[in-house]
């Protein structure tokens, strides 16, 4: 299957500031009543932007400066909890391409990863500089820089980490894997044989 | 050198190196819900592809039935519409569903194991995060995205990339009142919610060895929680003996081949690891958490953190963000606060021992007038189990209401949900924000004896005193 390369995203880009937000947070549950994924990014963030009675609540991605943002910025352990890809769907569908934050929890990494979806990891230190740049100008062009593991922005950048794995599939185009591992389905037959299951 | 288990299952089951660096992995089992698999299912079609394996693909459905409505259709027209969607793909794909006629029906985590599909050295994948549970077996078991369950139907396979591995031992003995619940709450709390990424955690020593399958599950479960995408425990003599004579453990010769398979892919013992944490079982204290991540929490003694208390911005910030959201008073008790909701029942502690333990303890008990008490049995057969053994009666003539089996009130995809700021007890394994199904509903998690107490007492309460649970009970 052939994919777009994904060398870099550019764009603007809005703070969620936080540790440790939960697929819960990205995505609420009740939300997920759905047999496709279509119109998931309606709900992003639902709770933490909405009162109960549906009226809006200060919130990053409520706030009109931030509209169109494409780059997400966010804290420690983005993305824990419930594996849902409703979360990293309901994101893409939302606009964002690249999410920058200090760690990522392992299944919404990789889920993001599916999706050619870039998520790279920077320092406290740096993410809050960027995030106090956007907040002084909204407008200001993003650039994850997936190739060279950089973020660029005005007149700074700096370094943030993606696993090789991830680098590679994005930047060649392979970051869904289906087509190989297709490609590759006898060997697991054979290994599945092995294992004594091929018939169960 | 020796191995651990883990790496001698992804040795196994490695099929081939993809071009960009990861593994793709054989999956054994593969488990599947209606929350999760339709759009991977619509995706197949779009492809154009089959399930490559369709007897190495189960199904059930629990994240979104009632639990007490039993014949369709639902009040819920969308919950309706999830269910017959998996009753199609099934159909049309041919993979085994035990569905809600099949009075197998319960849990994903909960109906592997109970029909002995779970088995050790074995890799299993289900799109949903509490998959570590069947590390109890012994097996790599993990939870994946939706895309990835469609990878599996299409090849039996996934892209993965290989694990580190942390033993944890746990070595001496549990006090009185102490449950698996309550060791793996301390672990996280000391680990933290993140502390185990890009790890397998391997659980051992004493209390492992001594645990019961269901036990190790209850530990296994939570691994998640830990931020660790699988978590295991060895396989060995507890572990044969509760898979011997289930639906779909092997029978006759194959029976003994496989418990010879399955004792050898046990960690050698001359084995390393990427690192080890020792726990001491005495210093383990029946637990409860009091914010909105699994890892803020503290012994049922102990005070809601002030902001004071950390060091860093970050960490003052999340105790500040954690007590607004619970509405508690820094340093003050945990023990007392008050509780609207008790829910008795999920993957980490809907099974039958945990239903009997708190039964032994709460009969003769009520629960308080001003409290709504579920009791939400896992599967099917363990909710046929409870009645037999009379333990939905200790129940009900508690005050509680013993329900049909499902996820429920632990994510409240079903109408079982908080309202409003409720305060829920909750033998459930997550206590993010708006988890069960209120925006602002709270949560705090405990074992299923503490929950009891919580609702006997109105308030979150230490079990050992409401039900006199003493080191002469423990004997
Ligand atoms: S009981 Fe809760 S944690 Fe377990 S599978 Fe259901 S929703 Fe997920």
């Amino acid at each position: 299957m052939a994919l777009d390369p994904i060398k870099s995203v550019q764009g603007r880009a809005v703070p969620v500031p936080g540790s440790d937000i939960d697929t819960d947070r990205i995505i609420p549950a009740r939300f997920m009543k759905c047999v496709t994924f279509d119109g998931l990014g309606d709900y992003l963030f639902y709770d933490a932007r909405h009162q109960e009675d549906g009226t809006p609540k200060d919130h990053p991605l409520n706030e009109e400066r931030y509209q169109g943002a494409s780059v997400f910025v966010s804290g420690v352990n983005f993305g824990c909890g419930s594996s849902r890809e409703h979360a990293p769907q309901a994101l893409y569908r939302a606009g964002f391409r690249a999410v920058i934050a200090e760690s990522f929890a392992e299944i919404f990494f990789g889920n993001c990863a599916t999706l050619g979806i870039p998520c790279v990891t920077a320092t406290s230190e740096d993410i809050a500089t960027l995030g106090a740049a956007i907040e002084a100008d909204p407008q200001l062009e993003v650039k994850v820089d997936v190739e060279k593991a950089r973020v660029f922005f005005g007149d700074s950048n700096f370094t943030v980490h993606i696993p090789d794995t991830a680098q590679d599939a994005l930047v060649s185009g392979r970051w869904d894997p289906i087509a190989e591992l297709l490609e590759n389905a006898e060997k697991v037959d054979v290994c599945l044989e092995k294992m004594g299951f091929a018939s169960k | 050198m020796g191995k651990s288990l883990y790496e001698k299952v992804w040795e196994s089951h490695a099929a081939a190196e993809l071009s960009n660096g990861q593994t793709q992995l054989l999956i054994d089992t593969h488990l599947i819900h209606e929350v999760t698999s339709p759009q991977a299912f619509g995706m197949l079609r779009d492809l154009g592809l089959p399930v490559r394996h369709p007897k190495r693909t189960f199904a059930t459905v629990d994240h979104i039935v009632p639990t007490d409505q039993f014949e369709q259709p639902f009040a819920d027209p969308l919950a309706d519409a999830m269910i017959k969607e998996l009753d199609r793909n099934a159909k049309e794909f041919g993979v085994t569903y035990f569905d809600l006629k099949s009075g197998k029906q319960g849990i994903v985590h909960v109906v592997g194991p109970e029909q002995g599909i779970t088995q050790p050295g074995t890799t299993i994948a289900c799109g949903d995060s509490h998959t570590a549970t069947h590390g109890a077996f012994g097996a790599i078991a993990f939870g994946i995205g939706t895309t990835q369950v469609r990878d599996v139907l299409a090849s039996q396979s996934m892209a993965m990339s290989k694990l580190q591995v942390r033993r944890i031992n746990v070595d001496g003995r549990l006090r009185p009142g102490v449950y698996a619940k309550d060791v793996i709450l301390h672990i996280i709390a000391q680990l933290g919610a993140k502390g185990g990424i890009g790890y397998a955690y391997e659980f051992g020593g004493s209390v492992f060895d001594n645990f019961t399958m269901e036990e190790r599950m209850t530990v296994c479960n939570m691994t998640i929680e830990g931020g660790a995408r699988c978590g295991y425990v060895n396989p060995d003599e507890t572990t044969f003996e509760y898979l011997k004579g289930r639906n779909y453990s092997p029978t006759g010769a194959e029976w003994d081949a496989a418990v010879e398979r399955w004792r050898a892919v046990a960690s050698d013992a001359d084995c390393t690891f990427d690192d080890l944490v020792e726990i001491r079982a005495e210093d383990v204290a029946p637990s409860v958490t009091w914010g909105i991540s699994p890892d803020q929490g503290l012994p049922i003694t102990g005070n809601v953190p002030r902001v004071e208390d950390a060091d860093t911005p970050a960490a003052k910030a999340s105790i500040a963000e954690a007590l607004e959201y619970m509405k508690l008073e820094p340093g003050s008790p945990i023990k007392g606060t008050s509780i609207d909701v008790a829910f008795v029942g999920s993957c980490t502690n809907g099974r039958l021992s945990d239903f009997r333990e708190v039964a032994q303890y709460l009969k003769g008990h009520r629960v308080a007038d001003s409290v709504k008490a579920i009791a939400v049995p896992g599967s099917q057969i363990v909710d046929a189990l409870c009645r037999k053994e009379g333990i939905n009666e200790i129940f009900t003539e508690a005050g509680f209401e013993w329900r049909g089996a499902g996820c429920s009130m632990c994510l409240a995809m079903n109408p079982d949900k908080l309202i409003g700021d409720q305060i829920c007890a909750s033998s459930s394994n997550r206590n993010f924000k708006g988890r069960q199904g209120s925006p602002v509903g709270r949560t705090v998690l405990m074992s299923p004896l503490m929950v009891a107490a919580a609702a006997v007492r109105g308030c979150v309460s230490d079990a050992r005193e409401v039900f006199e649970v003493g080191e002469a009970a423990a004997v």
